[in-house]
């Protein structure tokens, strides 16, 4: 474990995340005046690009793509060394030559979401009409905006019918969005650790991360990168309490109990000294080098607007009514952010639709988290079912 | 990480193989026509699943042991963890041709609702269960005076998930008593082949080691 870490200023970083907003260290997709952004607020969002991370090759008859979404404050950096803190790629576990999502078979592709700060148009780019950040001018988005901003890239890239689409938590509620939105241009999909919508508890999370961040006197209003500052403090403070919301009880205990952080009696005082209060404290300093503020609003936003079933009269399996796409939904026993009873609802719903689903909740007691860790079981039935659907769609091993 | 280990065997039905596939399914998969939706209840690792996909069938599955369903998955099949007492209520009516249920009734808590349930989902079910009357069953009673026990059902009544026993004779009054219209019916010796077809019911319930039932809605 890590020594005691205190929020530093300046922080680290600043600057690289500044450039990525608009200049990303990875391939980039530009939308012109012709291709604007639709969004469901009701503005047009143009111009604008979609910063995205490419593995592996397409096949002759582009029918091998699996797209990617990240999660909350992911990004399309999947498996490789990020640009701005250098470590390895949030999904090394599953992603890479030969291994569950085998790049030596399949075309990757990832896409830092809309409203995102780490390439795609957001918050945290230079709005061209101003020359300035966008801040808060920027719209509020929704989950089926980052789908349709995917859709463009995805045709921009050629592809007409994804081989998969494959995600957790944010990104599984994309996924969900992909099969309701295009169910003739999703094979198959794999949404892990999500729902179909977000749930009160849920968007009280959010709402304590949101109300930490404005309540950071560095945050001015938005308008933190014109005024010099960076509210770090308080998207430190939401990270915090976010990242309990990812592990589990059983987790922080195993892994932390009750000891004490290089020292051996409590100081008397409010310095860490508890190992699980170091931890939390890393993990919110750690997060604010690599993210926007404001862009941790407008994310943790479109989660909480998100629900299917509202979009289709309120039924959710209207959403998916006689979708030929076949699924593959995953839930872990100790998730309690979106627990396995939200994952049934999904399946019930794709039940009723006649789907070609199936389901399995997975045993272990790392939490939400689990669907980014090295937990054997989920990662072979990941496997499996790639492979199956892989055969049922013609592709061969290997190429 | 610990995985749960998989719940104990239902039974271990006669393990005759014609070829790759077991007798018993394959008495069952022959009542299924080509072509139709079918729903397999506690499909295990899939071999039922498997033969009827073959056979031009649209399959899905329910399974309760984890393990089995991932077992299923990695063939390609479309199986969700689940158990028919609790999860086949979500299903809308008639939305399979045909429900099956194969050597899991006994385990079922709810063997009356899950039959109804059944034929609420499907046009028709196929039932298949160990016949407590079964010949050997009775002379472990009679003459050990104990809760039998035989190669295909070695559990003690202490460890075995089988609560709802029954005989060829009770399922055929219960059949009766739910408006249950039994299309066909087929009683299997320990080998798992069919005994002759034109035995009388009580030759059946004393001879059949299970039996197999066809039936839809009165």
């Amino acid at each position: 474990m890590s020594k005691v870490h205190s929020v530093k200023n300046p922080i680290p970083h600043i600057d690289e995340r500044a450039r990525e907003a608009d200049h990303p260290t990875s391939l980039v997709a530009h939308f012109g005046a012709d291709k604007p952004l639709r969004l469901d607020c009701g503005v047009e969002l143009t111009p604008f690009q979609i910063a995205y991370q490419t593995y592996g090759a397409l096949n002759a008859d582009r029918s091998n793509a699996i797209l990617l979404c990240h999660a909350l404050t992911g990004d399309q950096h999947v498996a490789n060394v990020h640009p701005v803190t250098g470590k390895n790629g949030w999904w090394e576990t599953l992603v890479g030559p030969g291994k569950a999502v085998d790049t030596n078979r399949y075309f990757v592709i990832c896409s830092n979401v809309v409203g995102g700060c780490l390439g795609s148009t957001g918050p945290a780019s230079t709005n061209p009409a101003t020359g300035k950040v966008w801040g808060l001018e920027f719209p509020v988005i929704t989950i089926p905006d980052m789908v349709r901003a995917q859709a463009m890239l995805i045709d921009r890239l050629g592809i007409e019918t994804l081989f998969g689409v494959v995600g957790g938590s944010m990104g599984g509620m994309q996924v969900l969005q992909w099969t309701a939105a295009y169910p003739d241009r999703v094979f198959s999909a794999l949404p892990i650790a999500c729902a179909t919508r977000h749930s009160a508890q849920n968007i009280a999370f959010h709402e304590v991360g949101r109300q930490a961040v404005m309540a950071d006197p560095d945050w001015r209003g938005g308008r933190y990168v014109e005024e010099g500052t960076d509210p770090h403090r308080g998207l430190g403070v939401a990270r915090m309490a976010a990242h309990i919301t990812y592990l589990s009880d059983a987790a922080l205990h195993r892994k932390f109990g009750r000891r004490m952080q290089d020292r051996e009696l409590p100081t008397f005082s409010f310095d860490a000294d508890f190992q699980v209060e170091s931890y939390l404290r890393y993990q919110g300093s750690s997060f604010v080098e690599r993210f926007d503020a404001n862009s941790y609003l407008y994310l943790t936003r479109a989660m909480d607007y998100f629900d299917i079933a509202a979009d289709h009269n309120g039924v959710l399996a209207e959403a998916f009514r006689e979708t030929i796409t076949r699924f593959c939904v995953v839930s872990f026993t100790s998730d309690w952010l979106f627990p396995t009873s939200e994952s049934r609802d999904v399946v019930h719903a794709l039940n009723a639709g006649g789907a070609r689903v199936s389901f399995t909740e997975i045993e272990t007691d790392r939490g939400h988290d689990a669907f980014l860790l090295d937990v054997p079981e989920f990662i072979d039935m990941v496997r499996a079912f790639l492979e199956s659907a892989g055969t049922a769609r013609g592709l061969t091993a290997g190429h | 990480m610990t995985i749960q280990s998989p719940t104990l065997p239902l039974i271990a039905p006669a393990q005759d193989y014609t070829g790759e596939y077991r007798s018993d399914h394959l008495v069952v998969a022959e009542m299924v026509e080509r072509g139709s939706r079918v729903l397999d209840v506690g499909c295990g690792e899939g071999d039922l699943l498997r033969l009827l996909e073959q056979r031009g069938v649209d399959g899905r599955g329910i399974e309760l042991s984890r393990e089995g369903v991932n077992r299923c998955v990695a063939k390609g099949l479309a199986v969700i963890q689940g158990d028919a007492d609790t999860d086949l209520d979500s299903y809308p009516n008639d939305s399979f041709d045909y429900v099956i249920l194969s050597q899991t009734l006994q385990a079922t808590r709810q063997p009356r609702a899950v039959l109804e349930n059944m034929l609420r989902i499907g046009n028709r079910a196929i039932v298949s269960f160990p016949n407590f009357g079964y010949w050997k069953m009775r002379m472990e009673l009679l003459v050990k005076g104990q809760m039998p026990r035989t190669e295909n059902l070695p559990a003690t009544w202490y460890d075995t998930p089988n609560i709802h026993f029954c005989t060829i004779k009770d399922f055929v009054q219960l059949c009766d008593e739910i408006n249950v219209e039994l299309e066909r019916a087929v009683a299997l010796n320990s080998r798992a082949r069919p005994l002759r077809l034109n035995a009388p019911w009580w030759f059946w319930n004393m001879f059949g080691e299970q039996g197999v039932f066809l039936m839809s809605r009165r």
